[in-house]
């Protein structure tokens, strides 16, 4: 289990419990956060599941492959820090993990 | 207005399957996507990607699925009606009117909604200045190409869309590509030429950039771009045609009274009904205990949902439940001797 912060739009956010293994995109959608919509179920190919992750964690995560990078161009307001939430698997490493979720998703 | 036994929405892979199911018990449908081809998903988000578990096929791409379900439903000669969005649904005794945007209409005692997570739609620019210019000066699509000529063209996007929409029209007119990171990934050849109109500049390529905002009175003036850096650049534009990739949206579909979790639609695992009498959803848009958003779950979906259309369709026929090994009527209707 790790600690996962998803914070939404208006700044609120909600810490879990997320199982390590799953993605972040998977624990949001078991844990009803709102806010990640990720309409295809985690297969790369729709960007509903895009979030901006906090600034000291993205050099933590293992770089996007191309598909991911590719796909963010299709996001709602892409950023510098913006991820798929589905591509993110939680571990240890990843306790404390933060991610903000866009002001919509499609 | 057509009449038929089953109006299937969604041309995807369970829409597909479900012309077949419905076909080797003698019912008749007709097929309406808004897409201007079949696949679903398949077609627009996977084409050329690889599926491992389509049972007895180890591995196909979603083009090689779509073209194989095509080849399998042919016995029938189903119509297919591409480009119509099915806008009401409404009752008419025991039958459904289905009426489409283009003002086609269809009725049927079943209808079976495949529709996917909904209806693909452009993902448009997120600036709300950018909605009243819409149609006059700002596009997701070029349907006719001389309504560009001679003009300031902005093409934000980094995909075939936009490097071949910026190749084509920089033939007549001035073209400002824009994109937000420096990599494109479009086809090679593509790339290539469009570096080369860069260098004797004919197109002029702005990255890593995003839009601004947009300047006007009654028309559109200039946009201003922002650079990651924050650097803002102002760019003479008569016409700003955005191709950011397609998103899905449920539609229409929310508004016909079915019972609905999020986006989905509530079914009755055992036919696929939905609450009301003769509207089936099978595959990614229905829910049920258990559901899994597989192609193959919808194969099965529709196998069950076709044998309750068949006692709605033909209410003084018994069901008879037979394989297409054995059946020799079966056989007939798939045109085999």
């Amino acid at each position: 289990m790790s600690k996962i912060t998803y914070k939404d739009k208006d700044g609120n956010s909600k810490t879990i419990e997320v199982e390590n293994g799953l993605s972040v995109m998977e624990g949001a959608v078991q844990n009803d956060i709102p806010g990640i919509d990720a309409d295809c179920g985690g297969g790369m190919a729709c960007a509903t599941c895009h979030v901006y992750v906090e600034e000291k964690w993205l050099d933590k995560l293992p770089k996007a492959e191309e598909a991911e990078v590719d796909m963010i161009d299709m996001a709602f307001e892409p950023k510098k820090n913006s991820r798929l939430s589905c591509q993110i698997i939680v571990s240890d490493e990843l306790n404390g993990l933060e991610v903000a979720t866009p002001k919509k998703q499609s | 207005m057509k009449k038929t036994d089953v109006i299937i929405i969604g041309a995807g892979p369970v829409g597909l399957f479900a012309v077949h199911q419905l076909g080797i018990k003698g019912l008749k449908a007709v097929v309406i996507d808004n897409l201007d081809k079949a696949g679903g998903q398949c077609i627009e988000l996977y084409p050329d990607k690889p599926i491992y578990d389509i049972p007895a096929v180890p591995e196909c791409t979603g083009e090689e699925l779509t073209k194989r379900l095509i080849e399998q439903i042919k016995p029938f000669k189903t119509e297919l009606y591409l480009n119509e969005r099915v806008e009401e649904v409404h009752q008419e005794k025991e039958n459904w009117i289905v009426k489409t945007n283009n003002n086609e209409e269809f009725m049927a005692p079943n209808i079976i909604i495949a529709g996917g997570v909904g209806s693909f739609e452009p993902r448009k620019i997120s600036l709300k200045e950018c909605e009243k210019f819409e149609g006059k000066s700002v596009f997701y699509a070029v349907k006719n190409k001389d309504n560009f000529k001679n003009k300031n063209i902005s093409i934000f996007g980094g995909g075939d869309s936009a490097l071949d929409w910026a190749l084509e029209l920089s033939k007549f007119s001035k073209v400002t590509l824009i994109h937000r990171r420096d990599e494109f990934r479009g086809a090679q050849h593509t790339l290539t030429e469009i570096r080369k109109l860069e260098k004797e500049g004919k197109v002029s390529i702005k990255t890593p950039c995003q839009i601004d905002s947009i300047e006007s009175d009654k028309e559109l003036k200039s946009i201003n771009i922002k650079y990651d850096d924050g650097k803002i650049e102002k760019i003479s534009t008569d016409v700003i045609l955005g191709f950011f990739g397609l998103i899905m949206k449920l539609g229409p579909i929310a508004e016909w009274g079915l019972n609905m979790e999020k986006k989905t639609i509530e079914v009755n695992p055992e036919n696929f009904e939905t609450n009301k009498k003769g509207i089936f959803a099978a595959g990614d848009i229905c829910s049920y205990p258990g559901k899994l958003k597989l192609i193959l779950s919808g194969f099965h979906e529709v196998a069950l949902a076709s044998v309750e259309c068949f006692k709605r369709a033909r209410p003084n026929e018994k069901y008879r439940f037979e394989f297409t090994t054995s059946s020799k009527t079966i056989q007939d209707r798939l045109g085999k001797k």
